[in-house]
């Protein structure tokens, strides 16, 4: 193994020596986003390119990014039951579910915004502990927990909206969180404080790092990486900022859509939450070695059980998405390829089925690749059948992607 | 400096066990595995747990640790009677147990399998720079040179540096006795030397070190005193200068030396 061979400690980080770094662990198998990122780019080259007038058009950008949102904010829950190496096959449902009584609850009961959004998320939360306990107390595998829940979901959603029926929204907040877009100011004062932020964080860090005494990136790196990043940000505001709509003078379109602020925030804190937190490490710690981390005093079940009720919350929250997408809630809405596409998108953005590895902006990666493939194959004029079967093979091979790294993982890892 | 609690106590109490268990009996339903135990632990010297398999090391090691009760005996540290009841226990002690599989998570980095269980600052904003110089001092207090970097991910280590990541988190918490269960039993030549001198280096911090082994070889280059395991009892605790290698094995073998004279009396001979 080359990292036994001596080498002083703390040696100053070189852009060369992090890029040489990456690149071994790149080739240790430890390929994290790359081949989403790398595929992503591929996919939207050749769409742009056999659909120059539809695909690449700043409508269809907009469309690709709310199509996205309710699978993307799914991925989001889900890999924190993925990190652990669980599974929650019953989380499309679990939005729908909330979703139906949100509805319900605004629609027709009357209730105020605010306890019904509550209402929502809480029978999220509830799922989530009820998931949580059978598998981490009672001991029953979650993949048949869930699947039970699967099919008593879609009762529950029946029996809450009534048989056959549809329960239309009409409260303004709920419609707009996923169709109406900010006004182009706030799209513009919400790029500045992104990039800001995301800069602003990053040098705080290198800086507290080096009065310490600890090996920080180069200032070099940290300009190129904020650099990259506010130009992509920036890049995006400005496509989204033009008028999109086919016919201006009837309905202006434009501005950053509303959804974006709730993928942002939802990345923001959750990575927070495992990044820097206790319970954080805790996650990946048990999903790495479940033993290990009870010997180390965690609380193992406890850990399972809050992953799957953060699983469930957001996945309430991607139910209200969802519904607001089709203004509307339906014994479907969570329903049939929801929960396998956020499971896709999560394992594409490079979040490891074996558990412990993982981070939420996977999600996100993961989430614009499935619905570029849907939107594309779409705007080709390709029948539904086309688009399950490659659909399926990209996740059959982001699984394998997903196998091998780990296989290499473990065959580099000891000598 | 990273040990602080250590170095005091090295030259103060060397002459007294820091951990003293006398009469130990332990059963597990009609299996009789501990029949009248007597061990002693001093500061700064390697104590070496030798027996064949079966002979109830694990046992032994588990009870210390507060992983099962002993069902008898007296289990003093530091000179006190101490009653231990599970791992938190032990810990609260100071001492500290590095098993054979390690525990460690191989998808996390250094630091984090460090301080696993046990991070510092506040839950909702861990302090990843405290820790990770505090990790970094601990190994660099043990002399430890071969880990590039201290956030590398576990699974990028070989065989011996996992093993020293495991000892160096043993020791991270002013801990007194660490125990450490077969440490070169997965190990290359190379890799087993570097831990070796590490166990060597544990002790000459003050350090009471207990060492379970298979190997002679490791137990005579590293240990001060071998005590021998033979059939639940302790035959015979020693000094390493006393025996040789053949009286060693006769003992784990047959559980006396007909050479030293000893038999099964639990004789503790300095």
């Amino acid at each position: 193994m080359s990292a036994t061979t001596q080498a002083p400690p703390e040696e100053r980080a070189s852009l060369g020596s992090i890029a040489r770094g990456y690149l071994d662990k790149v080739r240790g198998g430890d390929v994290g986003s790359l081949p989403a990122v790398l595929g992503l780019i591929a996919l939207v080259i050749v769409f742009s390119v056999l659909r120059p007038d539809t695909f690449t058009t700043e409508l269809n950008f907009a469309n690709l990014i709310g199509q996205s949102a309710a699978v993307m904010v799914l991925a989001m829950g889900l890999i924190f039951v993925l990190l652990l190496g669980e599974i929650d096959l019953s989380a499309g449902f679990t939005g729908g579910a909330a979703a139906a009584v949100l509805g319900v609850t605004l629609t027709n009961h009357d209730w105020p915004l605010v306890p019904a959004l509550l209402a929502g998320i809480l029978t999220g939360t509830l799922i989530g502990l009820f998931i949580g306990l059978l598998v981490a107390r009672v001991g029953i595998p979650s993949f048949v927990v869930t699947l039970a829940l699967f099919l008593a979901l879609q009762g529950v959603m029946l029996w809450i909206i009534g048989e056959g029926g549809t329960i239309g929204l009409r409260s303004e907040f709920v419609l707009k969180l996923n169709n109406g877009s900010m006004p182009i100011w706030l799209g513009w004062l919400l790029t500045v404080l992104t990039v800001v932020g995301y800069a602003g964080t990053n040098l705080l860090k290198i800086r507290t790092r080096r009065a310490k005494g600890l090996s920080a990136e180069p200032m070099l790196l940290w300009a190129i990486k904020s650099g990259a990043f506010a130009i992509l940000v920036v890049a995006f505001t400005a496509y989204l900022s033009r008028e999109r709509s086919p016919n201006p003078a009837l309905k202006s379109l434009k501005g950053v859509p509303n959804v974006v602020v709730i993928i942002l925030a939802l990345v923001v804190l959750l990575g927070y939450a495992l990044s820097r937190t206790s319970w954080g490490k805790h996650v990946y710690a048990t999903g790495g070695n479940a033993e290990a981390a009870r010997r180390s005093g965690i609380a193992v079940p406890w850990v399972k059980i809050s992953c799957f009720m953060t699983c469930s919350t957001i996945a309430a929250l991607a139910g209200f998405l969802a519904a607001s997408r089709t203004n509307s809630v339906s014994p479907n809405t969570g329903g049939s390829d929801t929960l396998l596409l956020a499971v896709g998108a999560a394992v594409i953005g490079g979040t490891s089925l074996f558990g412990g590895k993982g981070k939420i902006t996977d999600a996100v990666i993961g989430g614009l690749v499935v619905a570029v493939i849907r939107n594309g194959i779409i705007l080709l004029d390709q029948p539904s059948s086309v688009y399950y079967m490659v659909t399926g093979a990209v996740l059959l091979l982001a699984a394998s992607v997903d196998a091998i790294s780990r296989r290499r993982a473990t065959a580099s890892g000891r000598v | 400096m990273s040990v602080p609690a250590a170095e005091e106590a090295a030259p103060t109490t060397s002459g007294q066990p820091l951990l003293s268990l006398r009469g130990i009996q332990k059963s597990f339903g009609a299996v009789h595995v501990l029949r009248g135990v007597d061990l002693d632990v001093r500061p700064g010297h390697v104590t070496a747990l030798v027996g064949d398999n079966g002979a109830g090391k694990s046992t032994l090691i588990k009870g210390i640790a507060g992983i099962h009760a002993f069902d008898e005996g007296e289990y003093h540290f530091e000179g006190k009677p101490v009653k231990v009841h599970g791992p938190r226990d032990a810990n609260q002690l100071g001492i500290e147990v590095v098993y054979q599989d390690l525990a460690l998570c191989d998808n996390l980095d250094v630091v984090d399998n460090m301080f696993l269980g046990r991070e510092l600052g506040r839950s909702v904003r861990l302090d990843d720079n405290a820790m990770e110089q505090r990790a970094r001092e601990t190994l660099d207090g043990l002399s430890v040179r071969t880990l590039k970097s201290v956030r590398t991910h576990v699974s990028a280590l070989s065989g011996g540096q996992r093993q020293t990541v495991a000892i160096a988190r043993a020791v991270l918490w002013n801990s007194k006795v660490v125990i450490l269960d077969e440490p070169t039993a997965a190990l290359g030549v190379a890799q087993t030397e570097q831990v070796l001198l590490l166990v060597r280096r544990l002790a000459d911090r003050g350090l009471g070190v207990v060492l379970i082994s298979h190997n002679l070889n490791d137990v005579f280059e590293v240990a001060d005193d071998i005590a021998v395991l033979y059939l639940g009892q302790l035959v015979a605790q020693v000094r390493k200068d006393d025996v040789t290698r053949g009286e060693v094995v006769e003992l784990i073998t047959t559980g006396s030396s007909e050479k030293r004279g000893t038999d099964t009396t639990n004789g503790v001979d300095r």
